[in-house]
């Protein structure tokens, strides 16, 4: 999904991607269109992070209370309570709106725990695998390769559809493989940072292995791990999305894009609004997500040691 | 294999500040014996005493820059021992007490700083790791001296690698290794990726420093000018081995070992004709 919705969106939208330069040697103009353009994701990302923050505090929603006589409302219609729904209700009569605002919520939770859960592992066990070499790297790496050859979305459906369902599970689920993807970048700018004379001359001052991490490799590896950290961030809502919707993600009391699209289905016809809503809710802020991902990556592609991007964004 | 030509090499470890026996690095190969590897330093013995200077000369891929990194626990020798004074040397970061005695200069001045650190930082973490060495009272009025004493400017505590000229950068190493007050400076061609003038400023510096601070050195360098002008005694190696071994003036006056006098004509040819040429 999250490939056909890049190459949908994408690819007028990705403006500071890889062939960058093209539109450099256009005209002024064009060069202001692109780097609007390219602030695009920002704004709607950010627009999403303060809809979950915020939202929940304007919009009282409560996922237990069904208001049959309301149900199935169209958007803009007014409910029995004299309240406008403004994007209509579902089958038990509870409001679609709100159900996107809260679910954008549980959707920016879940993403930034899992991100911040396997960030931690990841980068851990990436940098000592870099950095300590030999048998430990031997192992670690290997492990690595295993984990990444697993699908990771069924690995997700097996693990949450083995326990009860509450968001701790999921978050581990889902933090389950997306951890490989930190260790590796970790891993590799570890494997060249640790070459470089700072590093070398810290070793031989006697400064202890944590700290010669923490102070001389670390560092260097903060922007190719901040365009990682977007990248799985994206992918994380869509997974949880979609085991909620498998009905295997988090528990019904919980508001979710993934169980609101799974509750719509059967209306799809007559009420279209409940599942294609949340759906383009999901979509645009996983594309938009995505897209950041890409800028940041593009940025940090040498490996950030240092070397500045061109004006433009791309590197050289 | 050269035996005739060492007679200097005293019989035991007395009085030897370091002392380099039966050193053997080998690169790559498998199991433990390194079967099949590269033998980078075969069989290499040095010593140097207290407040003398080693010259270690030889061309790329000879060897000494390995033998730095001995010395220095970089590395760690497949045969042989590094000791100093004569307790054994392990690995760097396990060295007890004789940590922080033996510290290196490195060859690129830039790398040799991490970019994200002012100078300050960097030797305040010299002076973290060794507390022992720290000064007492005033750290700001510390780090001042230690810059003036390698012929920086206090300004320059609030910079950056990237801030700094190549000969800067390798004052601020130098001053990192003295912060901790070490007995041996391991110079890895500390001044080879630096021009010309700026070479001899900071050859000029390391002959003073060696003598107000009391230090030993080991000179690690491709270019027998920079030896003549720095060292007491040089070591000539070839292909992981020792070849020659003596007092400067003899080595480079008289060599013995054709190897030697193949490095001295190499040396003459390119700064005979034109302007000061830079051995490769």
């Amino acid at each position: 999904m999250t490939e056909l919705s890049e190459q949908a969106f994408g690819a007028p939208a990705a403006v500071p991607g890889p062939p960058g330069g093209r539109a450099a040697r256009r005209g002024p103009g064009r060069g202001r269109a692109r780097r609007a353009l390219a602030r695009v994701p920002y704004v709607v990302v950010a627009l999403y992070v303060l809809v979950a923050l915020a939202g929940p505090l304007l919009i009282d929603y409560d996922p237990v209370h069904t208001p049959l006589e309301d149900r199935l409302l169209s958007p803009g219609e007014e409910t029995a309570s004299g309240a406008t729904a403004w994007l209509g209700t579902d089958g038990l009569g509870r409001d679609v709106l709100a159900q996107i605002v809260y679910g954008a919520r549980t959707s920016v939770l879940i993403g930034v725990c899992t991100v911040g859960v396997s960030c931690l592992v990841g980068v851990a066990l990436g940098a000592v695998a870099g950095y300590a070499r030999g048998w430990v790297d031997a192992v670690l790496a290997r492990v690595f390769d295993v984990l990444l050859a697993f699908p990771a979305v069924l690995l997700a459906i097996v693990i949450a559809g083995a326990f009860q369902r509450s968001v701790p599970l999921v978050v581990l689920a889902l933090s389950a493989t997306a951890w490989i993807s930190f260790a590796r970048v970790t891993r590799s700018v570890a494997l060249s940072v640790r070459e470089r004379a700072w590093v070398d001359s810290a070793r031989v001052m006697g400064v202890r292995a944590p700290a010669v991490l923490l102070r001389h490799v670390l560092p260097f590896a903060v922007g190719p791990v901040v365009a990682m950290a977007t990248l799985e961030f994206a992918l994380v809502i869509l997974a949880e999305a979609g085991l909620s919707f498998l009905g295997i993600g988090l528990p019904p009391s919980t508001v979710s894009w993934g169980q609101t699209i799974a509750g719509g289905k059967e209306y799809l016809e007559t009420a279209w609004w409940i599942s294609t809503l949340p759906g383009i809710a999901l979509s645009l802020l996983i594309v938009n997500v995505g897209i950041l991902g890409d800028q940041l990556t593009a940025r940090y592609r040498s490996g950030g040691l240092g070397r500045r991007p061109n004006r433009d964004g791309s590197t050289p | 294999m050269t035996t005739a030509v060492r007679e200097e090499r005293p019989g035991g470890t007395g009085g030897a500040l370091l002392d380099v026996r039966g050193l053997r690095v080998t690169f790559g190969g498998r199991g433990r014996r390194r079967r099949g590897g590269f033998v980078a330093v075969d069989g290499v013995d040095l010593t140097v005493g207290p407040e003398e200077t080693l010259g270690l000369v030889g061309e790329s891929g000879s060897g000494k820059t390995t033998v730095a990194r001995c010395v220095a626990g970089l590395i760690r020798p497949d045969a042989g021992g590094v000791h100093f004074e004569g307790r054994p040397l392990g690995p760097a970061g396990r060295r007890g007490a004789a940590q922080r005695a033996v510290q290196m200069v490195f060859q690129d001045p830039r790398s040799s700083l991490n970019p994200r650190l002012t100078v300050a930082s960097v030797i305040g973490e010299a002076w973290r790791t060794h507390p022992a060495a720290a000064p007492e009272g005033d750290r700001e009025v510390a780090l001042r001296g230690l810059l003036a004493d390698v012929g920086l400017g206090p300004e320059v505590a609030d910079r950056r690698a990237a801030e700094l000229s190549g000969g800067q950068c390798q004052r601020v190493s130098i001053a990192r290794a003295l912060a901790v007050r070490p007995r041996l400076l391991v110079c890895d061609e500390a001044v080879s990726a630096l021009d010309v003038s700026v070479q001899a400023q900071i050859l000029g510096l390391l002959a003073g420093l060696r003598r107000s601070h009391r230090l030993a050195m080991l000179f690690i360098t491709h270019d027998l000018g920079v030896v003549r002008q720095i060292a007491d005694r040089v070591a000539v190696m070839r292909r992981g081995a020792v070849v020659e071994e003596g007092p400067t003036d003899e080595v480079l006056d008289a060599p013995r070992h054709e190897y030697t006098r193949a490095l001295l004509d190499a040396a003459l040819d390119l700064n005979g004709p034109g302007p000061e040429g830079e051995a490769a």
